[in-house]
């Protein structure tokens, strides 16, 4: 019978089926960072169990950290700072690999996965955290889970699991100017809705998604969660085996060769069967800003604000006017006539060398609006170093942008970058949920280059009249 | 984890679809290394004021909710991060089963390994069950897993599904690690075949 890519992946990581149908799955990469694993680490210790293959599992520190110098003399906060510390101390005691805060290959763990070559096509890859549908991108089964489930998962080095539903996202045509990976997948989740994906792994195909560069790539994996998908994937080809193949990682030798051998047969069968299928002309795709407190609550940067009267369903009219009021908006207001007080570039979405590529191009020559705050958060120590080496860095700062030190910073409200009650944001990350960029904060998402656009107008603007003045060298 | 058998008891009403785990549990709270004592903290920029004091206007801040055990909501409920935060608050604050039309995966999974049961019901069942809630402490609801029911106030009976290994674990409080080093052994013959004919996943 012809198997999709997610059912190849998974066949060959089935350890045993119980009889209720429930797979014990094996997990070739766990990745781990520290606020998702002190009490999986405690319960570890109070069993007496040991991680079985700490080869592969990789430690990186990234929620908590300051993102300014301050990172350099030590975590303020008391809690933060102890987190931290656990997952250092944990990190020893059980023979954990663990990047070291300071060094240059620390960043967001979904960015430094592939970057460092450890994610890789047809493996199955897990991490306390949502956004691990990132790594789908490398044409891998990856997906987040809870704090129990990484004691599971160090303990035995596999997981229960029962096997998802497979559905296929098709994104045909030519991406327009201006717009990216971002927009696609906003496209997606406004269209499929935040629980559009329950139960499934997506599947991303057509011509678009091949175009789409590996960054790209995993911006649309990243987001899957948001449509409540299991995880998002996309089927390795050259453009993967060549992004790889750059990576510390790469196997080498007559490895590399067995590697590439399995990972060509990965892709989905011709007449592999899809139980769900949405199509997508991605010429029709206009750079895409959210406006609500939902990421399925979004709109092309020529919409309007919503007037939550013209919906029937009480309830969803209840809560078009809480994220109307929430969100400080008036009914039939143009979303470029939004001002912003933050532009935040950055966060496992979008911080990758391309999207600041991204935002440099458009940043060119131009300055940040007086009033706006806007900062860029490279994903990386090595995102960095590359970034500095193509000088888009002096680009940034010589436009008023701040470069900051790799983390999550402004993507949640768990380090020192937040918003203030009230503050209006632009940013690349992946959930406006109420709050999540501090109390009270409002944020748009976007890509990096219309987040780079809205900086520069001082609102949220159209990218696409944001031609670069030349081109980037 | 503690067994999950059978439970009656308050019910508080959140009729919104989407609640996400940022509103059960926002991240600032997450900083903990321990699992008890985020209760305190959930819903927490809702139940609270900037200042600290109650909202009055939230469900959980009013008699008799401040002592529910079940929380009754719409759609998806649990969206979005993966924080297992999210159930340890709903538990310490002593809520241990939500009902809802559906909800989203990863919530659903760390709900089952820390003994709060998620029951599925049709939306109209979640409607009425919210106005069941809205008439407070008289209104007791119970909800057997052993039989896979949620009984109304009014003795009407809703049958929710449940996969047979989770429903076993939970009701005798099993943890599921000691459940799988039962097949230690087959583990261990992936293991070796796999590093037979991938070698390039296992690290030096
Ligand atoms: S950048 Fe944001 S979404 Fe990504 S891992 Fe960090 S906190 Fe989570």
């Amino acid at each position: 019978m012809p198997k999709t890519l997610f059912d190849k992946i998974w066949d060959a990581h089935v350890v045993d089926t119980l009889p209720d149908g429930t797979a014990l799955l094996y997990i070739d990469l766990h990745l781990t960072h520290e606020v998702t694993t002190p009490q999986a680490f405690d319960g570890l210790r109070a069993a007496g169990r040991r991680i079985r293959r700490p080869d592969a599992t990789l430690g990186v520190i990234d929620h908590n950290i300051a993102t300014d110098a301050s990172r350099y003399t030590g975590i303020e906060d008391p809690e933060s700072a102890l987190q931290v510390a656990t997952l250092e101390k944990n990190a020893v005691e059980f023979g954990m690999p663990l990047i070291p805060l300071l060094d240059e290959r620390q960043g967001i763990v979904h960015v430094i996965g592939p970057e460092l070559g450890r994610s890789l096509p047809g493996m199955t890859i897990v991490c306390g955290d949502s956004h691990t549908s990132t790594h789908g991108a490398m044409g891998a089964l990856a997906f987040g889970i809870g704090t129990s489930e990484v004691e599971h998962v160090l303990a035995t080095q596999t997981l229960l699991q029962k096997p998802a539903k497979n559905m296929r996202v098709q994104v045909d045509g030519n991406l327009a100017f201006g717009c990216s990976g971002k927009d696609i997948v906003l496209a997606v989740i406004g269209m499929i809705g935040t629980a559009g994906g329950t139960g499934h792994v997506i599947e991303y195909a057509g011509d678009a998604i091949r175009a789409l560069d590996m960054a790209g790539r995993m911006t649309v994996c990243n987001m899957t969660i948001e449509g409540g998908a299991r995880a998002g994937m996309v089927a390795p080809d050259q453009t993967t085996f060549d992004y790889i193949a750059r990576t510390p990682g790469a196997p080498k030798g007559a490895n590399w060769d067995s590697a590439l051998a399995w990972w060509k047969s990965l892709p989905s069968d011709q007449g592999a069967v899809f139980d769900k299928v949405v199509t997508l002309a991605a010429n029709e795709i206009a750079p895409q800003v959210t406006w609500g407190t939902s990421p399925e609550d979004v709109l092309p940067i020529t919409g309007i604000i919503p007037n939550p009267a013209d919906t029937e369903d009480e309830t969803r009219r209840a809560q078009l006017q809480r994220m109307v009021d929430y969100m400080g908006l008036t009914p039939g207001q143009r979303l470029q006539d939004l001002s912003v007080d933050v532009v935040f570039i950055g966060s496992c979405t979008n911080s990758r060398i391309e999207d600041i590529r991204a935002a440099a191009a458009i940043a060119k020559g131009r300055r940040v609006a007086d009033h706006v705050r806007a900062m860029v958060v490279p994903g990386s120590g090595l995102v960095k170093l590359q970034a500095e080496k193509e000088g888009l860095d002096r680009i940034l700062l010589e436009a008023g942008f701040e470069w900051r030190e790799p983390g999550c910073s402004m993507c949640l409200g768990m380090n020192p970058d937040k918003l203030k009650p009230g503050q209006r944001s632009a940013s690349t990350s992946n959930r406006n949920f109420e709050g999540r960029q501090g109390p009270g904060g409002r944020t748009h998402l976007l890509s990096p280059a219309m987040a780079a656009a809205a900086a520069l107008a001082g609102h949220l603007a159209d990218v696409r009249d944001y031609q670069p003045q030349e081109a980037l060298s | 984890m503690r067994a999950f058998t059978t439970l009656t008891g308050v019910a508080a009403p959140m009729p919104a679809a989407n609640i996400d785990t940022d509103k059960i549990i926002p991240a600032r709270f997450l900083k903990s290394i321990s699992r008890a004592g985020f209760g305190k903290h959930l819903f927490a920029n809702a139940r609270f004021n900037e200042d600290g004091s109650e909202n009055p206007d939230f469900v959980l801040n009013q008699e008799p909710y401040r002592k529910a055990e079940i929380l009754i909501a719409y759609e998806n409920f649990g969206c979005g991060s993966s924080r297992e935060h999210a159930p340890w608050a709903l538990l310490d604050f002593g809520i241990r089963c939500v009902i809802a039309p559906d909800f989203a995966d990863i919530f659903n999974n760390n709900c089952f390994k820390n003994g709060v049961l998620p029951v599925r019901l049709p939306r109209e069942v979640c409607e009425q069950l919210i106005e069941d809630a809205k008439l407070g402490g008289n209104a007791r609801i119970t909800v057997d897993l052993e039989r896979q029911v949620v009984i109304r106030p009014n003795g009407e009976e809703h049958h929710f599904p449940v996969d047979a290994l989770r429903k076993h674990l939970m009701l005798n409080g099993l943890d599921d690690i000691g459940q799988t080093l039962q097949h230690a052994a087959q583990i261990d013959d992936y293991e070796a075949k796999q590093k037979a004919s991938q070698p390039w996943l296992v690290q030096a």
